[in-house]
C-alpha cells in the first residue's frame, strides 16, 4: 500500500470488480487468482470466452489462470521489478506509452525511461529467465490496449523489494494511460474479507481513520475533542517490529484480536520466543487458537454469522452484514468487549448497537461520511470515498487527476531478494494459499469435506521429483536455514524446476517455520515468496 | 415500448425477451432452461407463447420483444403445449417432490402446478435413482435431471470451470464430469454453481439432505468472511437448532452476481463447531487455563495493562485488530488501544 500511496496518493485498487467488462487486456502478475479470489478469476475467465478480454499471466507457478492466457510467463522468483522494466522499456522504445496522459497527469517519465533503457529483452531475459521474445510479446500486446488492467495480490507485496514492486505496477499503468478510466486501474486484490476497512478504520500505527495522519498537530487536537481523550503524538509501531522488539524483550503486552501470527507470521521460532517473553497477552478469539493458548486472559468472540455490522471489500465497497444465529454461550460482540474494557478504563461509551458506532465513524472518517446503513442497504454497498449523503461512491478513482495531484514515476533499480538458492539450498521456496483452505485455517479447517479435499502438501516440479527419486503423494523434507518440515509432495508439471510451492495453511506442516523473516524496508512485509531451501526424501 | 400480453398492455424494455417483460410486470410463464446468468437455451420448450404475425409457438426466453406485439400464453393451444413439455418432463424422471430436497423451490413443481398436473402421464418401470455421491459436498441424482443444460451453461459460462457437459446420446443423454469421471475425482472445484442453478432436485448440496424444507429456513443475508472479493451470502438458517443449514450466494449482488467458492458456499461449519470459545479463560500459576466471568477476566485485563502503561510506558503495548472482523471492531479495538492505552501500537496483519 505504501508503494501506491507514494504513486497516486491513495493505496488501496484504484478500480472496480465490474471493469473487467471493459478492458481488452489483463496482466495478472503475483496473484494465484483462482486459488486465492476464485469469483474474481471467474469474471475474468469470463471475459477471455466472450471473447473481450485477452490475458498475460506472469507467475513462477503455471497457475490455472495461465490457462485462459493468450501469453503466460514464468519468471525466476523475485524478478518482478525486472520482468515490469523489461515491458516498460519495450513499450517506450517502440513508442506506445500514452504520451498524452504522461505529459498531463505524470511527473519523473525521464528518470523512469533512463532507469528501464537497460532491460532490454535480452538483459530481461538473462535476470529473470523469461524469454526475451516473450518480453517483446508481451510489451507488443499490452502497449497496444486501449485499456489494460493490471491484477495483482501477495506475490507482488510479499517481497524485501515489495514496495519496489507495488511501484513498478503503478509506473506500468501510468505509462499507458491505464489510470482513471473504467476498465484499467492497480488493482492489488486483498487477502481477507476485511483488510481494507481494517486500514480504512485506522487498524495501522501511523493513521487515524481514513489515513488521517498521525503527528500532524491540527489532526492530533481533532481526534482529542473528538474522542475526548488525550492521546500519543508518537506513531506506533508495525507488527513485525513489535515482535522483534518483543523478542528482545522491549514489549510488555500484547492485546490481539481475532489473529493468528503463530501460523501466519515469518519464522515462527522467533515468534513464539517473542510471544513468551510478554509479561501479559490478551487474545480475543472465536477458538483457542495456536496464538490463544499462549495467552494469560482469552475472550470469546463471534463469527461473521451472529453480527451485523460492515466489510470494506477489496473494491473500496462498503457492505452490510446482518446477524443469522445467535453466538454460543457467554461469547460477545468484538465491539461489545470492547466497550467494557473502555468503561473499566474511565471512558463512557454508550453504544447499543453496531450501527451507532458505523454514524460514529462516519464522522471522523471523510471518506465515509455520506454512507448510512440505509444507503449502503439500497445500494448493495458503496465504493468510497463518498463524502456525501447525494454522493452516489466512487467505483473508480483517479478519474481526471490524481488523489495527490500529479502521479509520481519512479526509476526502480532491480534488486534480488534478501535469500538466493546456494549450493547448500539449492531450491527456490514460495508460499502461498490454495483454494480450499483460508489463511491460517482457523475457520477454514472445521470444516471437514475441506480438509479431505486438501490437505496439507507441498508442489514439486517433475524434474525436481525425479531428481529426489521422490513419486505423487510421498514424503518430503524441506529445510531452510530456519528449520525443517515434512509433507506430502504433489508432482506437477504446473512448477517449474528448481522451485517448490507450500501453503501456509497448515499447523502441520507450517510453511512460516521455512519463511525468511527479512523486511521490505518501507512496508515491513515479511519476503514470504522467496526463501532458499533443500528437498530430502522423508 | 409496450406489447400486449394476454390482453393487456405492458411495458417492456428495449433488449428484453417476452419472457423477461412477462416477469417484470408479474405474469408468470414457466421456464426450466432459461436463466438469467445463463441466458436463453431455447431448449426445454416449457415457455411457448402465441405471437400474433408469427407461425408455430414461440419460446418467449429467446424471442426479443418489439413494440406493438401482441402475445398470448394463456391459451389453451399456449398451455396443452405447456402442459405435454412438462408433463412428458414428469414422465421421464424420478420427480417424487414427497421425499425430494427441492421441493417448495422447484421450478418443475412450480410449472406442473401452474399446469395443473398432479402425474406425469406416463411411467417407466425402470426408473431407479442414479445417485453419484462422490464429491465432497454436491451431489448429483441423474433421475432427476431434466437435461435442460442450466448446471453445464453454469460451469462453462459463468464460473467457466469446464468440467460438466453433456455425455451419451438422445436417450441416454446425461450430464458428465470430464470424460465422464465420478463427481469427486473429477476436476470439479465443488463451487456449487451448479446446485444454486439447478431448476430441479437433480444437484444439490449434500449435506443440506435431510436438515428441513426449503420453507422452514430463515434468508438472511449476509457478507462471505473469506477473502476480500465481498461475495454476499444467503444463510438459511433453521432456527430451532439455531444454525446454518446451506448458503447460497445471491444473484443480484454486484460483488458475486451469486457466485461462491467451495469456502464461502460449504465452509461455515466453524460457526456451529463444539470447538467455540464460551467463556473468558484465565490462565492460572500453574499455566492451566481455567474458566472466568466477563467480570473477573475484564478486570484482570484492565489492572494488569494499565500497570504496565503507567511502569514501562504506553508503547510497551500492542494492539493487533482483525481483518476478519467488521469496519466497527475495528474502529471500536484503536479507539480503545489509543484513548485508554495511550499507544499508536496498532496493527493487522495486512501483510500477511
Amino acid at each position: 500500500m505504501a508503494g501506491l500511496a507514494a504513486a497516486f496518493g491513495s493505496g488501496a485498487m484504484t478500480n472496480d470488480i465490474a471493469g473487467i467488462k471493459k478492458s481488452d487486456v489483463a496482466l495478472i502478475i503475483g496473484s494465484d487468482t483462482s486459488e486465492a479470489h476464485p469469483v474474481i478469476a471467474a469474471r475474468i475467465k469470463q471475459a477471455v470466452n466472450e471473447g473481450t478480454l485477452k490475458l498475460i499471466v506472469i507467475d513462477p507457478k503455471h497457475i490455472k489462470m495461465a490457462d485462459f492466457a493468450t501469453i503466460y510467463a514464468s519468471q525466476r522468483p523475485g524478478t518482478d521489478v525486472a520482468v515490469l522494466n523489461g515491458i516498460m522499456n519495450y513499450i517506450i522504445q517502440h513508442g506506445l506509452e500514452d504520451k498524452d496522459f504522461i505529459k498531463e497527469r505524470v511527473e519523473g517519465f525521464e528518470e523512469l525511461k533512463k532507469e528501464v533503457a537497460k532491460f532490454t529483452p535480452e538483459y530481461t531475459e538473462k535476470i529473470t529467465g523469461i524469454p526475451a521474445k516473450t518480453i517483446e510479446e508481451i510489451g507488443e500486446l499490452y502497449g497496444n490496449a486501449k485499456v489494460a488492467a493490471l491484477y495483482y495480490a501477495m506475490g507482488i507485496t510479499q517481497h524485501t523489494t515489495g514496495v519496489d514492486n507495488v511501484k513498478s505496477t503503478a509506473n506500468l499503468q501510468m505509462l499507458c494511460g491505464n489510470m482513471g478510466v473504467e476498465g484499467g486501474g492497480v488493482n492489488p486484490l486483498r487477502g481477507q474479507s476485511n483488510v481494507q476497512g481494517a486500514c480504512d478504520l485506522a487498524g495501522l500505527p501511523n493513521v487515524y481513520c481514513g489515513y488521517q495522519k498521525i503527528g500532524v498537530e491540527e489532526i492530533h487536537v481533532k481526534m482529542e475533542k473528538f474522542w475526548q481523550a488525550e492521546l500519543n503524538k508518537k506513531p506506533g509501531i508495525p507488527m513485525t517490529v513489535a515482535f522483534d522488539k518483543a523478542y528482545d524483550g522491549e514489549m510488555k503486552a500484547f492485546y490481539i484480536m481475532g489473529e493468528n501470527p503463530m501460523i501466519s507470521d515469518p519464522d515462527l521460532n522467533h515468534i513464539e520466543k517473542a510471544i513468551k517473553n510478554l509479561d501479559f497477552l490478551v487474545v480475543e478469539d472465536i477458538f483457542l487458537t495456536e496464538t490463544a493458548k499462549m495467552a494469560d486472559v482469552v475472550l470469546p468472540a463471534s463469527t461473521y454469522a451472529e453480527k451485523d455490522g460492515t466489510f470494506t471489500n477489496t473494491e473500496r465497497r462498503v457492505q452490510v452484514l446482518h446477524k443469522a444465529v445467535d453466538a454460543p454461550g457467554q461469547a460477545k460482540h468484538d465491539w461489545e468487549i470492547h466497550q467494557m474494557l473502555a468503561k473499566k478504563f474511565g471512558y463512557d461509551w454508550n453504544y447499543s448497537c453496531a450501527e451507532d458506532i458505523f454514524e460514529e465513524i462516519r464522522r471522523c472518517t471523510p471518506s465515509y461520511a455520506g454512507m448510512t446503513y440505509k444507503r449502503l442497504e439500497k445500494n448493495r454497498g458503496l465504493h468510497w470515498p463518498c463524502p456525501t449523503e447525494d454522493h452516489p461512491g466512487t467505483p473508480v478513482l483517479h478519474v481526471g487527476k490524481f488523489a495527490k495531484g500529479k502521479g509520481t514515476m519512479f526509476a526502480v533499480p532491480f534488486k534480488e531478494p534478501a535469500e538466493l538458492p546456494d549450493k547448500e539450498y539449492p531450491i527456490y521456496l514460495t508460499t502461498g494459499r490454495i483454494l480450499q483452505q483460508f489463511h491460517t485455517g482457523t475457520m477454514s479447517r472445521k470444516t471437514d469435506g475441506l480438509n479431505n479435499i486438501a490437505g496439507p502438501h507441498a508442489l514439486v516440479s517433475v524434474e525436481d521429483a525425479e531428481e529426489l527419486g521422490i513419486g505423487n503423494s510421498e514424503n518430503i523434507k524441506i529445510t531452510s536455514r530456519r528449520g525443517s518440515i515434512v509433507t506430502k509432495a504433489i508432482v506437477t508439471k504446473r512448477m517449474p524446476k528448481g522451485t517448490i510451492f507450500v501453503p501456509f495453511h497448515f499447523h502441520e506442516a507450517p510453511a512460516n517455520i521455512l519463511t525468511n523473516n527479512a523486511l521490505d524496508p518501507i512496508a515491513k512485509i515479511p519476503e514470504y515468496k522467496v526463501a532458499a531451501c533443500k528437498l530430502e526424501k522423508a | 415500448m409496450k406489447i400486449t400480453l394476454n390482453g393487456k398492455i405492458i411495458e417492456a424494455k428495449q433488449g428484453q425477451t417476452i419472457f423477461q417483460a412477462a416477469r417484470d410486470n408479474g405474469i408468470y410463464i414457466p421456464t426450466l432452461c432459461y436463466h438469467e446468468k445463463t441466458g436463453p437455451a431455447g431448449k426445454c420448450r416449457a415457455c411457448v407463447v402465441e405471437v400474433e404475425g408469427m407461425r408455430g409457438l414461440q419460446t418467449s426466453c429467446s424471442v426479443l420483444a418489439k413494440d406493438g406485439m401482441v402475445v398470448t400464453s394463456n391459451s389453451e393451444n399456449v398451455l396443452d403445449a405447456q402442459r405435454l413439455v412438462v408433463d412428458l418432463l414428469l414422465s421421464t424422471g424420478r420427480h417424487n417432490c414427497l421425499s425430494c430436497e427441492k421441493n417448495g423451490n422447484c421450478d418443475l413443481q412450480k410449472a406442473a402446478y401452474y399446469l395443473g398436473i398432479e402425474v406425469g402421464s406416463f411411467q417407466y418401470a425402470d426408473m431407479k435413482p442414479d445417485i453419484d455421491d462422490s464429491s465432497e459436498f454436491i451431489q448429483i441424482d441423474r433421475s432427476k435431471c431434466i437435461s435442460c443444460g442450466r448446471c453445464i451453461a453454469a460451469c462453462n459460462n459463468v464460473v467457466v470451470n469446464n468440467v460438466l457437459n453433456f455425455g451419451y446420446r438422445g436417450h441416454e443423454t446425461q450430464i458428465v464430469f470430464d470424460t465422464n469421471l465420478p463427481m469427486g475425482g473429477s476436476s470439479c472445484v465443488q463451487c456449487g454453481e451448479c446446485s444454486q442453478l439447478c431448476p430441479v432436485g437433480a444437484i444439490i448440496d449434500k449435506r443440506a439432505v435431510g436438515k428441513g424444507r426449503e420453507w422452514e429456513f430463515d434468508k438472511v443475508e449476509t457478507i462471505c468472511p473469506y477473502c476480500g472479493v465481498g461475495c454476499n451470502l444467503e444463510l438459511n438458517v433453521d432456527r430451532k437448532t439455531n444454525s446454518i443449514v446451506k448458503i447460497r450466494g445471491v444473484e443480484d449482488a454486484p460483488t458475486n452476481e451469486g457466485m461462491l467458492c467451495v469456502k464461502g458456499r460449504y465452509g461455515f461449519d466453524f460457526v456451529g463447531s463444539d470447538e467455540r470459545l464460551t467463556t473468558p479463560l484465565i490462565k492460572d500459576a500453574d499455566g492451566e487455563f481455567r474458566e472466568a466471568s466477563w467480570e473477573e477476566a475484564t478486570d484482570l485485563i484492565v489492572e494488569k495493562l494499565s500497570f504496565i502503561r503507567d511502569t514501562y510506558g504506553p508503547d510497551t503495548i500492542m494492539g493487533l485488530t482483525s481483518a476478519k472482523a467488521t469496519n466497527e471492531e475495528n474502529y471500536t479495538f484503536q479507539k480503545l488501544i489509543r484513548t485508554a492505552l495511550k499507544t499508536n501500537n496498532v496493527d493487522h496483519c495486512a501483510r500477511l
